[in-house]
């Protein structure tokens, strides 16, 4: 030990704490809780019990468009979404078509009929029940041309058979044809592109889920131009809770977004705590300068 | 002619796009769909271009031993083996109408075993790092940064059932004070007021510019040579 060092208080080695020490808090934060099986159940709030009463009222055989704009990165965020509204649509027997205007989202498309469609609902019929049209190219562009003709873009579905021999793709013109839009993802681009170029000219309900960073970016839109909107993992968890209580048979299928909330909780706590004692540590700091420069000047 | 060319188009393809959605009636509305149909298929053609970039300016870098090449070289082999195991649909239904994400498919296992893990744990350390800058740098130091702070703590708190439970026992009368409540109050009264403020200024800026490129006094996409 350095006997030369000035000594520092406890406040100053609070404000000077090894950022390594943070990680190690926030890691303890999020692998503790998931651990224990710490979660918790929500309540959906208007924006998002506005999307789960819009399936609701949506009769039997009813279209909906689901559209995976989002990859990998926010799969832990995004995908809960997207299983919970794959298990409503088809407990409702509505019709579902999956695309994607992001490459990554191709894949994701698979993933998800694989794990909940096939998995749960193995008595759907894929062509008949569920159409897998895959990625496009076109971002938005790709948006206002299947506004007018679908079929100009997609001759095949993802699997390469033609459109028209797809039972379900047959009275299907354009994106009138589908009683409402999920957009899923929240980047670009995502549901503010069906938002302005194909809900808002065609008159058609978009709703959607995003991560919780983009998800008030997409305020503005809600509720005239955007029936709800879930955000990040507590929309997620709200979506499963309502849909628990409509539905109790599914209290026993996964709900990661609910089981996330545990985790998030607690992680939260910790970075409102890490908040408050970087703000005592930074008014003490600041009380000490004070009263320094008072006793310099009073020296002077 | 190598600038008024692409300039006749711009304005040629920006007047009519204006015009059809005003008019969506023949002629114009069916130009408009037709050039759409093109920037779908130019933005095909745009992957090849970008891989070709990428291969060019990695290659360059592990050509010249530039500084931090060899994650060029892992930049490289990991576009190689990804557009290998997609093209040849190695492991999955061989032929052009093939399903690229058939279970089992060399692809789809690199996307689900590899791509997925490193992409998901990328997005995972923004929560440690958020973290660390929120203790070093959220600081009430004025009025603005103390309204910005309580509100972040609204936020951070109503978005959790800790939130729900810290303000559960206020009366009805002032529920309206329920940190959840309070944080949906923020979220759809300043912050929408704020987003859409934004949104009007940047929609203006954006038409601004879109006259500039089809008039042809902006000529800055024509590169570097445009003047």
């Amino acid at each position: 030990m350095n006997p030369d060092k000035p000594k520092m208080g406890f406040f100053e080695t609070i404000a000077n704490i090894d950022r390594r020490v943070i990680f190690l808090f926030v890691g303890f934060a999020v692998i503790i809780p998931v651990l224990l099986s710490f979660s918790c159940r929500e309540e959906a709030t208007p924006i998002v019990q506005s999307i789960f009463d819009k399936i609701e009222s949506l009769p039997e055989g009813s279209k909906v468009l689901m559209s995976f704009d989002y990859g990998p990165s926010t799969v832990p965020e995004v995908q809960p979404m997207v299983d919970a509204f794959l298990r409503h649509c088809c407990e409702k027997n509505l019709k579902i078509y999956m695309m994607a205007l992001w490459g990554t989202g191709h894949n994701l498309i698979s993933e998800s009929m694989e794990d909940i469609i096939k998995e749960e609902f193995p008595h759907k019929v894929y062509g008949l029940d569920y159409v897998n049209l895959g990625f496009k190219a076109g971002q938005q562009g790709l948006i206002n041309v299947i506004l007018t003709d679908l079929k100009k873009m997609y001759t095949t579905d993802a699997l390469g058979s033609e459109i028209d021999a797809v039972p379900m793709m047959v009275d299907i013109r354009n994106l009138k044809s589908f009683d409402l839009i999920l957009s899923m993802g929240g980047g670009f681009p995502g549901i503010k592109e069906w938002v302005l170029f194909g809900g808002d000219p065609g008159n058609i309900p978009v709703a959607g889920g995003a991560t919780a960073v983009s998800a008030p970016l997409l305020y503005p839109y809600y509720p005239r131009q955007l029936l709800g909107l879930l955000g990040g993992i507590k929309g997620a968890a709200e979506y499963e809770s309502a849909l628990i209580k409509g539905y109790p048979k599914f209290k026993t299928y996964s709900h990661p977004g609910i089981d996330m909330m545990g985790p998030q909780t607690v992680a939260h706590i910790v970075i409102v705590l890490f908040i408050v004692i970087g703000n005592i540590t930074f008014f003490m700091g600041r009380k000490k300068e004070e009263e320094e420069k008072r006793e310099g000047g009073a020296l002077k | 002619m190598r600038r008024q060319i692409p300039l006749i188009i711009t304005f040629i393809v920006g007047s009519v796009l204006i015009i059809s959605v005003f008019i969506p009636h023949k002629p114009f509305g069916q130009l408009g769909e037709n050039f759409s149909v093109y920037f779908d298929i130019i933005a095909v053609f745009a992957f090849i271009l970008g891989a070709g970039n990428l291969l060019r300016v990695h290659g360059n870098r592990i050509y010249r031993k530039h500084k931090d090449w060899p994650y060029s070289v892992v930049t490289v082999a990991g576009f190689t083996v990804m557009m290998i195991a997609g093209l040849f649909k190695i492991g999955g239904s061989p032929g052009i109408t093939g399903d690229l994400t058939e279970p089992g498919s060399m692809f789809e296992e690199l996307y689900m075993y590899v791509f997925t893990p490193l992409m998901a744990t990328m997005f995972a350390l923004l929560a440690f790092f958020v973290a660390s800058a929120s203790h070093r740098a959220f600081r009430a130091k004025n009025k603005e940064a103390t309204v910005l702070l309580l509100a972040a703590f609204v936020i951070l708190l109503g978005r959790t059932p800790f939130g729900v439970k810290l303000t559960s026992w206020l009366p009805d009368p002032l529920s309206f004070l329920e940190i959840p409540n309070l944080a949906s109050w923020i979220m759809s009264v300043p912050n929408m007021a704020g987003q859409r403020a934004i949104m009007v200024g940047i929609a203006l800026g954006v038409i601004a510019m879109a006259l500039r490129v089809i008039l042809g006094v902006e000529r800055t996409y024509l590169g570097a040579d445009s003047e």
